[in-house]
């Protein structure tokens, strides 16, 4: 056996320094564990400095020792690669190491361990933990707001027919594939709104856009005989023109009543709120901003300057500010511009609102996947002799989407992440009706546990989203 | 004739829907002004305010008029940004820089670090800084002082406040200092060009920077003390610290939550900066016999930095904005003083909000033209 170099540890003597450093780690880690989990200071003997930086040393030099390339040991190898590098590395790995450990009773305790589950009063929170009893009795308010206890069926039930309809997709068999885009884009929103126009809502079926529903239904049926030169103008003049006939004309003001729902109560949007608020909310602004952002980017790309310009005005003015001040702005100016008997429900205007805003960030996002096109593509298809919409819908915007599916899942989630601000107008999602239970005499002082609790959910809803975009992302990857 | 048309009508029927569109909206703003008895015009920004606020870097009460209110509001608005910015800056480069770590633990760290703040929603994250984490610290009787100097309390984080002699000579000493530095790099960068010598810039920068600022020091009259708060009994159970600075509770929990959630993007965009780069460029660049310094310092950063800034300048744009939701926890910002109390006050709801969204409108879009400008001057020149 050759000499041993403490400051060098080589191959030579490998054995010696693997038992050596592995015993120092572990004393190291053993002590800090001791320390957090059981209170016990086994280096309490030192003085208060050194007993603190004293396993930070063991497990350092421990680390050193260990640290043997080629060493033939597949643990160890794989161990010194990937914590274990250099001198920094391993100070670094051991501090983070120590900060886990430290943290974990703590944070176990005030989770679990000292945490009260049982009652539905506060008395039983008088532990140190948390008093997941608070989200108990509350859950119910944080999930529907003020929605009444005894309709609340009526969202439920909403949102599970709506999830089902929504996963149609996935047991479509390859005949009906080819029509998923049309169910997604046009009819599901459309049964989307009328579950929650007539059954969350409870609103009368002949209410004032009924007939602007059957206007286009049958202006779009008709608008299949047309010949295509003039389905532009046909677009343009005759839904407006069947609307104003259905209203003024055909149906009167007395049906309105006469459609409702047999008893279901009217719940004004006021009284909505909670986690399913945020659900509507992100729901409706997602429809409805790719459209009109699709739409922008497809201005601020067009050859003719005063729709580019007016595109980039639009796109422009709403990414330059902030999203509260565009509520600010729809909750106290936009009635000014109304005429005076002309309400819109604040609900309404907040989905307006940040359905606008979002739509001029989906609308960059979207330009970059144009501008991303090879001119090859554009070019092709015009050689083709496809017209501006024929090139753009079969063509350029399959491709282009495909590109920024990343970049539109981020719009999206900032878009979920934006819903809290709607506290603004007044209304109340599952953030505000935390801030309005912390508030309640009753149960004063469980800010915290409400926060997480709300953290938890939005994490995971994000989190899901990313992680779904990104298999999206990889399933439309076409190779270039 | 028939393809002019096609170009023409377009455009005109999108022409004549905007101006219906706000041709309605001012008519029927006119007519609901009308009925209401208010007047439009910006008459009020010079008349007293009659209210106060919290916390405002300039002079203000209630005798001064709404212009100043504006201006305390926006200045506290920039305040917050600014520090927000610098806080973020470190932070997302540090994360970033981790995410690329071949050690397995900092890696994950920093990847948890990511996921975590950036999921959650930053009006969650402002309102959990403020209502719950820092409820949660001591009253200002059993604060514990950080290295003597320093109090956290639930009335804010009080730090000593210097107290200058002669500042003016400190500052001009500073700024002599950075001119002489920028002259002395054109200066070596030209010797380099002609004589392909390398000076010492570094060194001689840390120095003068250094230097020159003791030099007023000893020289010029310039003095410094601190003054470090102290404790002051009200009442039997009221206490407050007398002297030094106070951040207020307002202030430390924006900037912290936006610090955060914005340190989570700037670390990706470093991220995707520095792995931007390709792996060739670093081997050319060794095999031409620049040592890792050089390699990071020539040819790495050059070349990330284009990737990096103008994402990055997004963000930063994106704090401004999101500087915004002070409103919520009552930070006396540009939206919440004038866009909320001044409006209250006033009724002038179109002339205010307009020009709280012109401030941040203008505030976004100066920013973006010089981002378009510095795009323009470092993209890659292709022949």
């Amino acid at each position: 056996m050759s000499k041993i170099n403490f400051l060098r540890p080589d191959k030579d003597n490998l054995n010696t320094f693997l038992y050596l450093g592995s015993l120092l780690f572990s004393i190291s880690v053993l002590d800090v564990f001791l320390n957090s989990f059981f209170n016990v200071n086994i280096t309490g003997f030192l003085p208060t400095l050194l007993s603190f930086v004293i396993p930070l040393v063991i497990g350092f030099i421990g680390l050193h020792f260990i640290r043997i390339e080629h060493s033939g040991y597949k643990f160890l190898d794989s161990l010194n690669k990937n914590i274990n590098t250099n001198s920094f590395n391993a100070v670094l790995s051991l501090l983070i190491i120590f900060v886990i450990i430290k943290a974990t009773p703590p944070i176990l305790s005030w989770f679990f361990v000292d945490a009260s589950f049982a009652g539905d009063s506060k008395d039983v929170c008088s532990g140190s933990g948390a008093c997941w009893t608070y989200i108990k009795v509350w859950f119910n308010r944080f999930m529907y707001g003020m929605y009444p206890n005894a309709e609340q069926w009526r969202i439920n039930l909403s949102f599970i027919s709506l999830a089902l309809l929504g996963s149609v997709g996935y047991f479509a068999t390859e005949k009906f594939k080819k029509y998923l885009t049309l169910y997604y884009v046009v009819i599901y929103p459309f049964i989307a709104f009328l579950f929650i126009f007539f059954f969350i809502s409870g609103g009368p079926v002949f209410f004032d856009f009924s007939y602007g529903i059957i206007a286009a239904v049958i202006s779009i049926i008709l608008g299949f005989f047309i010949p295509s030169r003039f389905k532009f103008y046909y677009f343009l003049i005759v839904p407006i023109t069947l609307y104003i006939v259905l209203k003024y004309f055909v149906f009167y003001e007395e049906l309105i009543e006469l459609g409702k729902l047999d008893g279901l109560n009217w719940v004004e949007t006021g009284a909505w709120g909670g986690l399913s608020l945020t659900f509507i909310i992100s729901f409706f602004c997602l429809i409805f901003c790719f459209p009109i952002g699709m739409a922008f980017a497809l201005g601020r790309r067009s050859e003719l300057p005063l729709i580019r310009y007016i595109s980039v005005g639009f796109i422009e003015f709403w990414r330059g500010v902030p999203l509260i001040t565009v509520l600010f702005m729809s909750a106290v100016m936009f009635p000014m511009f109304l005429p005076e008997d002309f309400f819109i429900d604040k609900l309404v205007r907040a989905i307006i609102a940040i359905s606008l805003f979002e739509a001029a960030y989906v609308a960059e996002v979207i330009r970059g996947g144009l501008q991303a096109l090879p001119r090859g593509q554009y070019e092709a298809a015009k050689s083709l002799g496809m017209g501006y919409w024929k090139m753009h819908i079969f063509v350029i915007l399959p491709q282009a989407l495909k590109l920024v599916i990343p970049g539109i899942a981020n719009t999206f989630l900032a878009l979920v992440k934006d819903t809290p601000l709607i506290f603004v107008v007044g209304l109340l999602e599952i953030v505000g009706m935390l801030n309005l239970a912390k508030t309640n005499p009753e149960w004063l002082g469980f800010a915290m546990e409400g926060y997480v609790f709300a953290a938890i959910i939005f994490w995971i809803i994000c989190y899901a989203m990313s992680k779904y975009s990104y298999n999206l992302e990889q399933k439309y990857k076409t190779e270039r | 004739m028939n393809f002019k048309l096609q170009k023409i009508v377009p455009q005109l029927i999108t022409v004549l829907a905007v101006v219906l569109v706000f041709g309605f909206f001012s008519y029927n703003a006119q007519v609901n002004m009308e009925n209401r008895g208010i007047d439009f015009g910006y008459g009020f920004l010079s008349q007293e305010s009659s209210f106060d606020v919290q916390f405002s870097l300039i002079e203000y009460d209630g005798s001064h008029s709404y212009f100043r209110a504006y201006l305390v509001g926006l200045l506290n608005t920039i305040l917050v940004s600014v520090i927000g910015i610098i806080i973020a800056t470190i932070l997302g480069i540090i994360v970033g820089v981790a995410r690329l770590s071949p050690n397995y633990l900092i890696n994950k760290f920093a990847a948890f670090y990511v996921e975590f703040f950036r999921n959650i929603p930053l009006l969650l994250q402002i309102f959990f800084w403020y209502f719950a984490a820092l409820r949660a610290l001591p009253l200002p009787q059993d604060a514990d002082a950080m290295f003597g100097v320093f109090f956290l309390t639930i009335k804010g984080l009080y730090v000593p406040a210097f107290v200058w002699e002669n500042f003016n000579v400190f500052f001009y000493s500073i700024v002599a200092a950075i001119i002489a530095i920028v002259v002395i790099r054109i200066h070596a960068r030209k010797v380099q060009e002609t004589q392909g010598k390398q000076l010492p810039v570094l060194w001689i920068s840390l120095g003068l920077i250094f230097i020159l600022p003791l030099l007023s020091f000893l020289i010029g009259g310039v003095s410094l003390s601190f003054e470090i708060p102290k404790l002051k009994q009200l009442a039997a159970t009221s206490y407050k610290y007398e002297g030094g600075l106070n951040l207020p509770p307002e202030l430390i929990a924006l900037t912290l939550s936006l610090a955060l959630y914005t340190a989570t993007f700037i670390a990706e965009c470093v991220r995707a900066g520095i792995q931007g780069v390709g792996k060739g460029q670093k081997e050319a660049a060794a095999s031409i016999g620049l040592n890792p310094n050089q390699v990071l310092k020539l040819v790495v950063m050059p070349q990330a930095l284009r990737i990096i800034i103008p994402p990055t300048t997004n963000q930063y744009l994106n704090l401004t904005k999101n500087s915004s939701l002070a409103a919520a926890i009552a930070y006396p910002d540009l939206v919440l003083v004038f866009a909320g109390t001044a409006l209250m006050q006033t009724g002038k709801a179109i002339e205010i909000v307009s020009i709280t969204m012109l401030t941040y409108l203008s505030l976004s879009i100066s920013i973006s033209i010089l981002m378009n400008w510095y795009n323009k001057k470092i993209a890659i020149k292709e022949k």
